[in-house]
């Protein structure tokens, strides 16, 4: 379904490549109610006064980061952006240890000194999100770089939005990734809006994989809403990238349910716009696909009762996390190197 | 007698010398491969090394830095060169808020053992956007380490601590010292960053100098010691970390203090340094302060003008009479 310096719309994936157990189609709406309940969480106790600075919600773009991951092998990495959330929790990283970092807590995975922005966790293959729209495509770059001369057929799934893809480190990136046939998936997340300007008044392309053509490499859009869509067109993407192929450029064709921040009305969309994308909510759409799998309805609500349990879990564990000690602050500017103790003195 | 090279060649030496000795050492840069290196620095090691070593890249600074980052973050050693160091004005996103806070934002996760090269410095009538002197604007930023020699000794023994380091490390070179020769042992050696150099000594006043400005500094004292008049001439070598104990313990001998760069005076290296010593050796102070810099202005393309606005030995040696005669 690929096609060079074109694109083409994917129909929804039925599962062409890489067929799913039952099982594994459980486990993508799993990981999706995570996301989702991970959010609104994290929205209540922001509301709430309980995290600091701000948050950018991922509700319903959960297929994009779940169906890319889903693909991904564990020793495969995801650079990520200041709209993260899901993008890490679908590479598998610690739910406790992510809430812990978005309340500010010493217990956070990065020791509370990223928040919400910027987490990371190298073991899980998450090279961190982005607190710089378009500042996380160039680094993808470079994992991939260390990737092919180490010849370990990892691939880097580079998540940036349609805003990110004005940005001038997107042509950079994207133009070296095609020369040197890098084995990147760049995964542009199109939800419409760069922060509060819609598409059309930012672009005038109106898919970005179209873009793709500029560097000869294959643009693919796909609805960002269907999770096996997304998963079948990031696996064909990722088998090309260890093919040494090359990269491609994946539209994901999604909505954010939130504004820019929590807090932020999202007074600049079309009257009736949110209504229509709610109709086409990914979780929604992907439970009445289970359902016609033959899952039953008790099975799918006992799944959402567990995700709800294990963030309430997660929660509590960031609301009873101590505060990190003041002098922590001082640490991790510098490996502590002889030159790297005394360059903070 | 020990050889003498140049500064060109004591780099060369010191990429060549780390590139043998750690598969994981590559070097990223535009034109540094076949072309050879717009200043010549790299000449030959694409033929010695090949393309996946020496890479060229296209005329893209943010992808070369973001490329040397990814790759660092993931355990390899890159080197990348900045053709001139005014282009990190193109990639500072990468440069200031990537590299240098990737470690901290994500609690000491991650390891980013990047060299990037630039070389800096007027004299060639390259004008505003090529002649520039950033090292404050790095400095400035937690996260980076700076080094800025000057002799072709400090710069090979410094480049090589810098690849070895696990910080990333700004190195900073002369475009007008490449062809500077001076004596450089054959075989291994490595400086440690933080250690400043006393290029010559003296008891009257104290010049901190950096990159070129020490061989200015240099001349300077020379001219003075006929006056009478003895320099103590200090160069810091890295500007973080900062060797503050010999500035410190110079300041004290000599009681006087000048501090010679290229870079304007506003907001420069000689501004933070004449806090440390206001600060630290305010007892040993007998006169204030002198610094010798750039005037507050774009670096100009007319060679007459350039003089004008960048430092002189004879700017230098005012400054000193200043302090040292009041």
């Amino acid at each position: 379904m690929t096609s060079i310096g074109s694109c083409c719309l994917l129909a929804r994936g039925k599962g062409g490549l890489g067929r799913l157990t039952k099982e594994e189609l459980v486990s993508l709406q799993k990981t999706m109610l995570q996301i989702r309940h991970f959010e609104q969480a994290v929205a209540k106790a922001f509301l709430a006064g309980q995290i600091p600075g701000f948050l950018h919600s991922s509700i319903g773009q959960e297929a994009v980061a779940v169906g890319v991951c889903a693909s991904l092998r564990e020793d495969d990495y995801v650079v990520s952006t200041h709209r993260g959330h899901g993008h890490v929790l679908a590479k598998g990283a610690d739910l406790n240890e992510m809430m812990a970092e978005i309340y500010g807590k010493a217990t956070g995975c990065c020791r509370g000194k990223g928040g919400s922005m910027h987490i990371a966790d190298f073991n899980r293959g998450i090279v961190g999100a982005n607190g710089i729209v378009g500042g996380g495509i160039p680094i993808a770059n470079g994992v991939a770089l260390a990737a092919k001369k180490r010849q370990r057929g990892q691939v880097v799934a580079c998540f940036f939005g349609d805003g990110a893809s004005n940005q001038g480190t997107f042509h950079e990136a994207l133009n070296l990734a095609s020369i040197w046939d890098l084995p990147v998936v760049f995964v542009a997340e199109n939800n419409l809006y760069g922060m509060g300007t819609s598409q059309r008044r930012h672009q005038k392309v109106e898919n970005i994989a179209d873009r793709a053509a500029a560097y000869n490499i294959p643009g693919v859009v796909v609805d960002g809403n269907d999770v096996l869509a997304v998963r079948e067109a990031t696996l064909e993407a990722c088998e090309r990238a260890r093919r040494g192929e090359g990269p491609t450029l994946l539209e994901c064709k999604t909505y954010r349910h939130y504004g820019h921040f929590v807090g932020d009305p999202g007074a600049y969309r079309e009257p009736g716009e949110l209504e229509a994308w709610l109709k086409k909510d990914p979780l929604n759409l992907f439970r009445r696909y289970l359902e016609e799998q033959g899952i039953p309805a008790s099975r799918l609500d006992e799944l959402e009762a567990e995700a709800v349990e294990e963030v309430r879990l997660a929660v509590e564990f960031a609301y009873r996390s101590e505060e990190p000690l003041e002098e922590t602050a001082l640490e991790d500017v510098y490996v502590p190197t002889e030159a790297g103790r005394r360059a903070i003195l | 007698m020990m050889r003498e090279i140049t500064c060109r060649e004591a780099v060369r030496e010191a990429l060549r010398e780390e590139l043998q000795r750690d598969e994981d050492i590559f070097l990223i840069g535009e034109d540094i491969g076949f072309y050879g290196g717009t200043n010549k620095v790299t000449q030959g090691l694409w033929q010695e090394f090949g393309s996946e070593r020496i890479m060229d890249t296209p005329i893209s600074e943010a992808a070369i830095i973001g490329a040397a980052l990814g790759a660092a973050a993931v355990g390899m050693r890159p080197v990348a060169e900045i053709m001139f160091i005014d282009f990190i004005g193109v990639c500072m996103d990468q440069i200031a808020n990537q590299v240098a806070k990737l470690r901290y934002m994500t609690g000491g996760k991650v390891t980013i053992p990047l060299t990037i090269r630039a070389p800096g410095g007027a004299g060639r009538s390259a004008a505003a956007q090529h002649s520039q002197s950033l090292e404050a604007w790095l400095i400035h930023t937690p996260g980076l380490l700076v080094a800025m020699p000057s002799t072709p000794y400090d710069a090979k023994g410094l480049l090589k601590a810098a690849i070895r380091e696990d910080n990333p490390v700004v190195f900073i070179e002369n475009k007008m010292l490449y062809n500077t020769k001076g004596p450089v042992p054959e075989g291994e050696y490595v400086i440690p960053l933080g250690k400043a150099d006393i290029k010559r000594e003296g008891g009257d006043v104290t010049l901190v100098a950096t990159s070129r400005m020490v061989y200015f500094a240099l001349e300077a004292a020379a001219k003075l010691a006929d006056e009478g008049i003895e320099c103590e001439v200090v160069d810091p070598r890295t500007l973080v970390p900062l060797d503050k104990e010999t500035i410190l313990e110079s300041v004290a001998k000599t009681g006087r203090l000048v501090v010679v760069h290229e870079a304007p005076e506003r907001g420069g290296f000689g501004a933070e340094l004449a806090a440390v010593v206001g600060n630290e050796g305010f007892d040993y102070l007998d006169a204030p302060i002198e610094r010798v810099c750039s005037k507050n202005a774009p670096i100009p393309f007319s060679p007459r003008l350039e003089r004008f606005i960048t430092p002189q030995v004879e700017d230098i040696m005012a400054a000193v009479r200043t302090t040292v005669l009041g």
